[in-house]
């Protein structure tokens, strides 16, 4: 990640001092609305932050290219950064390509307690409900772009788990 | 977004490839959106629907990229959906109807394959916009490669009508199998702008070597070469018109609302 702040300029009196630990705070509280459990920095869109006297850009890298949700996230990103008093472009870019090792350890757990298998090989995967080994992949393909999939024999639930990609 | 810095002779080749290559995938994308609540099972319906919506968003993000070589005031929304049917760059191989499963399986082995071809072509790529999409849509292809794998093989090792309607959905495709190598118009000058890693029919070659040993393994026969190549991305058929009336209708309803 990248942080530029510039400390003086004619409007650094009129806003206070934002650097990229305050954009990361606030955006903790901005979520996939797919998965309302996971924050989109533990999901690892979040790019580069770029800050100014005037302005805040943040890139947000898709989890996956055709992802309807972007839209929204833009948006969320935007009204909840609106306070820091500064204008605000979310943008959507790929220079810094999603890859599912981008989820942090605790976006990890925030899947797992959302019913969702945090992204595995397949052999890997475990029931997210029961920890059971014991289960069998249904369907590469699932509700949403990022998901796939897959019935635990152990608990007899079936559950979905993210796509490693 | 603007595109690379380009000699303008080359500006008119980079919209071309980068035309076919979205118009290829919004046509399949569309297409196979197409059994959405009809496919043959319920996990192929969430198949079918996911990877429509992949290909779409790759088509999207192709046609932002071209409304910026443009720059002529269009987006990607008015690009995709406000041209006439004889404007479109999609290859032949997408213009057949929708057809039977089997018609759907074949289609999207001979695309998938060549598709995947091309990406790596274009994946090294000079202009770091679009090598950093490919990089991303490679990702995503994976998946749609091992689906259509394992369908081909079922269909292939089936037996009966599963195999029969797989030879003859291959015997229907095989004269346009290739038209994702058509030549495009100054790709020699891609070639030399370090856009594309080598002229189409290096890459048709390339193609047809890596589905050579699935094919062999499933005694099924290589399409042959392309009988008019200059015309495969230029002659639609009805089956496209038809289905432009379809991906346009609602944009025809009123062209500038916002949804």
């Amino acid at each position: 990640m990248v942080a530029r702040a510039r400390s003086s300029g004619p409007l650094a009196a009129a806003s206070a001092a934002v650097d990229e630990a305050h954009v990361l705070t606030a955006l903790q509280d901005v979520v996939d609305p797919e998965i309302p459990t996971i924050s989109i920095v533990d999901l690892g869109m979040v790019g580069a932050i770029d800050i100014d006297d005037d302005r805040i850009r943040v890139e947000l890298s898709p989890t996956f290219i055709g992802c309807h949700a972007l839209g929204l996230i833009q948006t969320a990103v935007e009204e909840r950064l609106a306070s820091l008093g500064r204008q605000v472009a979310a943008v959507s870019s790929m220079a810094t390509p999603w890859t599912s090792d981008r989820i942090s350890a605790a976006g990890r757990a925030s899947l797992r307690r959302a019913g969702i298998a945090p992204p595995s090989a397949p052999e890997d995967v475990r029931c997210p409900f029961c920890g059971s080994e014991d289960i069998a992949m249904d369907n590469a393909f699932g509700p949403a772009q990022c998901r796939s999939l897959f019935y635990c024999r152990g608990c007899r639930q079936p559950f979905e788990a993210f796509k490693p990609i | 977004m603007s595109g690379p810095a380009l000699d303008p002779a080359t500006r008119p080749a980079l919209v071309e490839i980068l035309i076919s290559m979205a118009d290829d995938e919004f046509v399949i994308g569309f297409s196979d959106s197409e059994w959405t609540g009809i496919a043959p099972l319920l996990e192929e319906d969430v198949a079918m629907s996911s990877l429509a919506q992949d290909e779409i968003g790759h088509a999207k993000a192709f046609y932002e990229l071209l409304a910026g070589v443009l720059d002529d005031g269009r987006d990607a929304d008015a690009i995709a959906y406000d041209r006439e049917p004889a404007e479109y760059r999609h290859c032949r191989l997408l213009d057949h109807p929708r057809g039977d499963w089997a018609d759907t399986i074949a289609r999207r082995f001979l695309y998938d394959t060549a598709d995947a071809v091309r990406l790596e072509a274009v994946a090294a790529c000079s202009w770091s916009a679009l090598a950093d999409l490919v990089a991303k849509i490679r990702r995503e292809e994976r998946y749609h490669l091992m689906h259509v794998g394992a369908w081909l093989d079922r269909l292939a090792n089936g037996g009966g009508e599963a195999r029969r309607r797989l030879e003859a959905a291959l015997e229907r495709l095989a004269p346009d199998a290739a038209t994702v190598f058509a030549p495009l118009q100054g790709e020699a000058a891609l070639v030399e702008a370090g856009l594309l890693s080598a002229p189409m029919d290096a890459h048709e070659a390339r193609w047809r070597a890596s589905i050579g040993p699935t094919l062999e393994r499933l005694r099924l026969p290589m399409p042959p070469a392309a009988i008019d190549p200059e015309r495969g991305r230029l002659d639609h058929s009805a089956a496209f018109d038809w289905l432009h009336g379809e991906f346009t209708m609602v944009r025809r309803l009123d062209p500038v609302a916002t949804w």
